[in-house]
């Protein structure tokens, strides 16, 4: 936890590419450290579900990237930012039931098309900036 | 009910040490797809799934749902134990169908 630009406190947690089995600690960090910092309760409990929909997300469909969580006198900033392959057509991407997971995670529980729409139902705002080849760049906002 | 009364009640077996389980059941899900429970969970409800690999502990933990319930006698890995004791999270495993220890339940007053 470090004070950094006009941010009260941030939190950063890196996900590696397929790695699900310890996906949900940077979720579970973020709900701790918002907890603790007193925020309302259900808008800890969306943060912790859109982190976490973001960091499978990571885990699984991206070649790896990081979560950053913000949080502002007025309200929290959360940013999912991977290194690639980005995706092609984002409606289709935040279609309910849309999902390219493979048969493999699909066995797990994942790949209900689920995630995204999940993310978006629980914050304020929701912005996904996407190239392919490139990466993929979701920020949420959840008012205070 | 509790999630003890639930043991008792329909003889399942308690997989986690040292978690509450004096907790009362708010409420139940039958789902094996991890975003839609992520999607629908409320705090101290009981899961009642034929999953068992580290991320229910995770979804669990994030929603504090009262126990997770594996079902139809699916076996459950010692790390997703070791781990749901680390978070607090009561597992329990059963023999029964989903569709049978909802209905108990149910029965039993968890609505
Ligand atoms: N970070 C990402 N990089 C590349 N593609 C992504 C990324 N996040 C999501 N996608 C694409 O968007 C689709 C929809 O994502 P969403 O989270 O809604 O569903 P899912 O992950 O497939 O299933 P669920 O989240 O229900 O387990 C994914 O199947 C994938 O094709
Ligand atoms: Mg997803």
């Amino acid at each position: 936890m470090t004070e950094r630009g006009s941010a009260t406190f941030e939190e950063i947690h890196s996900v590696e590419k397929g790695n699900f089995a310890t996906a949900g600690q940077g979720a579970a960090a973020f709900k701790n450290m918002l907890k603790k910092l007193g925020v309302n309760s259900s808008v800890v409990r969306r943060v912790a579900i859109a982190s976490y929909e973001a960091e499978i997300n990571l885990a699984i469909h991206s070649d790896g990237g990081k979560l950053v969580l913000s949080v502002y006198p007025g309200k929290i900033r959360l940013v999912s930012e991977d290194i690639g392959p980005g995706i092609a057509d984002i409606e289709l991407a935040m279609q309910e039931g849309y999902s390219t997971a493979t048969e493999e995670v699909r066995m797990l529980g994942f790949g209900a098309g689920m995630g995204m729409p999940n993310m978006k139902r629980c914050s304020d705002s929701f912005d996904l900036k996407s190239a392919l080849g490139k990466g993929t760049t979701i920020t949420m906002e959840f008012n205070l | 009910m509790t999630v003890s009364q639930l043991i008792d009640a329909l003889e399942m077996k308690l997989l986690t040490k040292g978690t509450d389980i004096s907790r009362e059941i708010k409420g139940g899900c039958v789902c094996d797809l991890l975003s839609l429970v992520m999607a629908n969970g409320t705090e101290g409800m009981a899961w009642i799934t034929v999953q068992s690999h580290l991320n229910v502990v995770a979804v669990a933990s994030l929603h504090d749902f009262a126990c997770v319930i594996v079902c139809d006698g699916c076996e459950v890995d010692a790390d997703t134990v070791a781990k749901a004791e680390e978070e607090g999270i009561t597992v329990l495993s059963s023999a029964l169908s989903g569709y049978e220890i909802a209905g108990r339940m149910y029965e039993k007053g968890v609505k």
